[in-house]
């Protein structure tokens, strides 16, 4: 079974995003995504700075088997990503929620993260597929 | 409706991940198909390839139908157990599907061909058959399992039945040897050492374990191709298929043109092509940026043309990016690829990266 820590909100393409103190929110795929892909091998992040959409590919995840977009869940600046990916993209195996996140973004507005999917929500998700 | 092979109640119960695969409920890894590799590459792996088509070829006609049927050709086999890598081709020079054929005697040859090509195979081999004194008997009853590593055959003898270790431990390298109902090849699909071996399905579960148990670590489909692309081995259907003659794949050796007399099927239309000049050749690539090589990536060559990535992935071993490319003939020693739209840059080399677990 997959871990899906209950304090995070999660998609339905399987990011999660956490709500930092600061305002700013944490994104990461979910162990299921992880777990589906496989061994990953190369992460390629965006630039810091760059103002992505809601939806729209933010970053390239790709394991062993295949490349896999990752989708930004809110519109916003990207203020930080997650260099040591660069040489330990298997971080992200090991440590999805963790130590394996991807970015850190500045919501161009105030987010709505009640309209993400719930822990249970999710779970739910991920038992019909 | 996909088939399981006899060991798929092993692969549950060892953890294995199952996928579609041809038709077949194959597990793709038993956790981490990286792990699987390194633990090919450095130890001992076990690969069920019970999928895997075997066919025997007797009777007194056998030889000149097999000189008819490949592109290589079987009078080189004059020792017993001697196997031969070939392709069988269309009249226009297509791949049908790529094998390994072992000469027993002069009236039985033993064939291993893909799963996936598994009913155009045999259909073909039938049919080129109607004007040969010859018998095709498939056996599907008959389970395969690939130990491969530097370690595999010393743990593989540990596993295998007294009569069977008689015969295989003297075994040379591309050799196979029948022992009862089991049959032992010293070849396999990774670029390591090890043997494959077929044996009866009834004996296939028991055998498993006991390879599990002598330190041999299940391996899936995932870590197979991983490990026959660093060791630049060609896969069926990615990198050769019925649209690509042998000779722009990279498999120009497995032709045997002499003696000229030979008229095996789709030797003409190659003659022709090499005549006119090939056009294209299968490259190895190594990705010199970041990045992930991958089938079906455009391959840019400046001045003289284009190609196409035929298989691509990361070499575990290189942890770099590998891939099989179809690029111009006169492609020289650099090119790009391009990926999500940017051009990266990438060296060409000999299809070939890792042998024996060293880096080429």
């Amino acid at each position: 079974m997959s871990e899906v820590p209950t304090e995070l909100k999660y998609t339905k393409s399987h990011e999660w995003i956490r709500q930092e103190v600061d305002g700013t929110v944490t994104i990461g795929i979910t162990d299921h995504a992880q777990e589906l892909l496989g061994d990953l091998v190369f992460i390629e992040l965006p630039e810091v700075g760059s103002d992505i959409n809601a939806e729209d590919a933010v970053c390239v995840v790709e394991s062993v088997k295949a490349a896999s977009d990752v989708y930004m869940p809110i519109s916003g600046e990207i203020t930080e990503v997650n260099e040591t990916l660069n040489d330990a993209p298997e971080t992200i195996n090991d440590s999805p929620f963790d130590d394996g996140w991807l970015i850190k973004v500045k919501p161009s507005a105030a987010v709505e993260l009640e309209d993400l999917m719930d822990a249970d929500a999710y779970q739910a998700e991920i038992k019909e597929s | 409706m996909s088939q399981q092979t006899i060991l798929y109640d092993k692969h549950v119960e060892y953890g294995g991940k199952i996928v579609d695969f041809a038709g077949w409920m194959m597990p793709v890894n038993y956790g981490s198909q990286m792990d699987e590799h390194h633990q090919v590459r450095s130890d001992a792996g076990m690969f069920d390839v019970s999928h895997m088509t075997i066919v025997d070829l007797s009777g007194d006609g056998v030889r000149h139908y097999l000189q008819h049927l490949l592109a290589n050709d079987v009078a080189k086999l004059k020792d017993s157990g001697k196997a031969l890598y070939s392709c069988m081709l269309q009249p226009d020079g297509g791949v049908i599907d790529d094998l390994i054929v072992y000469y027993m005697n002069d009236g039985w040859y033993r064939m291993v061909v893909n799963a996936a090509t598994r009913d155009k195979d045999m259909a073909w081999i039938t049919e080129q058959a109607a004007d040969f004194d010859v018998e095709i008997n498939e056996r599907p009853k008959l389970a395969m399992i690939a130990v491969q590593g530097p370690n595999a055959r010393e743990k593989a003898i540990s596993a295998l039945p007294v009569d069977v270790v008689e015969a295989v431990s003297e075994l040379k390298r591309f050799f196979g040897c029948e022992c009862g109902d089991w049959f032992v090849g010293r070849t396999g699909y990774t670029g390591e050492d090890g043997f494959e071996i077929m044996l009866p399905e009834s004996e296939a579960a028991a055998f498993w374990d006991k390879l599990s148990a002598a330190g041999v670590k299940p391996c899936g489909l995932g870590a197979r191709d991983t490990l026959r692309l660093e060791a630049g081995m060609n896969l069926y259907g990615s990198d050769m298929s019925e649209k690509t003659s042998p000779l722009v794949s990279g498999l120009g050796w497995t032709i045997t043109w002499q003696p000229e007399e030979r008229d095996f099927i789709g030797r003409a239309s190659l003659q022709q092509e090499r005549d006119n000049g090939v056009q294209q050749k299968l490259v190895g690539l190594i990705l010199e940026e970041r990045g992930v090589l991958r089938g079906h990536q455009k391959v840019v060559v400046e001045n003289v043309g284009e190609g196409e990535v035929t298989s691509g992935t990361f070499s575990p071993t290189l942890k770099q990016s590998i891939a099989l490319a179809r690029v111009p003939a006169a492609t020289a020693d650099h090119c790009q690829v391009e990926i999500r739209g940017k051009l990266l840059k990438a060296r060409v080399v000999k299809p070939v990266f890792v042998r024996e677990g060293k880096a080429v």
